[in-house]
C-alpha cells in the first residue's frame, strides 16, 4: 500500500466473475507523511482511506466484468461504517461483492477485515463510463500485473 | 400500470424525499421532480431491484443525446411505468 500514490491494494488473493467478488490484501505501511498529520503521536489509518481501499477492491471485479473496456468511478457511499481504529503496520483483507449490475451503473457491497473482524463497512455505488483517456487504461492494465490481477481470466492474458 | 406506478412513486418518495403526493403520473422525473443522475442511479437500483429487470438507462440516454427520443418518452413517469411493464412482460415471456 503507498497511500500517498492512492495504490491502496497490495494484491487480488481472489476473484471470481461470475459470482461477482474479489478479495485483495493490503499492508498499511508503518511510515507515511499522512500519519505526520493523522495524528502527531497518535497514527491512525484515515477512515477515509479505508472506504478508498473498498472502492478500489470494489474496482477490480467491475474492471474484470467490463473485461477493461469501461472504467468503474465513484459515485456514491451509503451505510459506511468505520468501527475499529486502523494502525500503521496492520495487513487488511478487502472484500467486495457486487450487489448489482445496472446499465452504466453498479452497485458494490464493500467490507474491510482484520484478522477475520470486520473493521469497515459501506455500500458503494459506481457508474461505468468510457475510459477518459488511454493512458488510465494502461495505468490500470500496469497496476493490475502490480497486484496479481487475473488478467488471463479476461482473456488478456499478459 | 397503476400498480407499477405506486411501487415506482414509493420507491422516489423514499429515494430522494419528496412528498408522495406531489409524484404524479405526469411528473417528469428531471424537470418537475428535479431529480439529478445521481439520485436517478439509486431509483434505477430499486426499481431494477423491485421488477427483477435491468432499465437501459445508457440506450434511453444514448437516443436522447442523438435526438432519436426526448427525455419526456423515458423521464416522465407515466411513460417510465410503460417502459418497465414491457420490460418486465419481454422477462416474462
Amino acid at each position: 500500500m503507498r497511500l500517498e500514490y492512492f495504490q491502496m491494494v497490495d494484491r487480488i488473493l481472489a476473484l471470481s466473475i461470475e459470482q461477482g467478488h474479489v478479495r485483495a490484501a493490503a499492508t498499511v505501511p508503518t511510515e507515511s507523511p499522512i500519519f505526520e498529520g493523522h495524528f502527531p503521536d497518535h497514527p491512525l489509518m484515515p477512515g477515509v482511506l479505508l472506504i478508498e481501499c473498498m472502492a478500489q477492491t470494489a474496482g477490480w471485479i467491475l474492471l474484470a466484468q467490463a473485461r477493461f473496456d469501461r472504467m468503474p468511478f465513484l459515485a456514491a457511499i451509503k451505510d459506511a461504517k468505520l468501527r475499529n481504529f486502523v494502525l500503521p503496520g496492520t495487513r487488511l483483507e478487502i472484500d467486495a461483492r457486487v450487489l448489482h449490475e445496472g446499465s452504466g451503473f453498479a452497485v458494490t457491497k464493500n467490507e474491510v477485515l482484520v484478522e477475520g473482524t470486520q473493521v469497515c463497512s459501506a455500500e458503494i455505488t459506481f457508474r461505468i463510463l468510457p475510459f477518459p483517456a488511454s493512458g488510465v487504461r494502461d495505468m490500470l492494465l500496469a497496476a493490475a500485473k502490480r497486484v496479481e490481477f487475473p488478467l488471463e481470466a479476461i482473456g488478456h492474458g499478459q | 400500470m397503476s400498480s407499477t406506478f405506486d411501487t415506482v412513486a414509493n420507491i422516489i418518495a423514499e429515494t430522494c424525499d419528496i412528498p408522495r403526493e406531489t409524484i404524479k403520473p405526469e411528473s417528469h422525473a428531471i424537470d418537475d421532480l428535479q431529480i439529478d443522475s445521481l439520485d436517478f442511479l439509486d431509483i434505477a437500483f430499486a426499481i431494477d431491484k423491485a421488477f427483477g429487470i435491468k432499465l437501459p438507462l445508457e440506450q434511453w440516454m444514448q437516443e436522447v443525446n442523438d435526438g432519436k427520443a426526448t427525455t419526456e418518452q423515458y423521464f416522465v413517469l407515466k411513460n417510465l411505468c410503460g417502459q418497465i411493464d414491457q420490460l418486465v412482460a419481454a422477462k416474462s415471456a
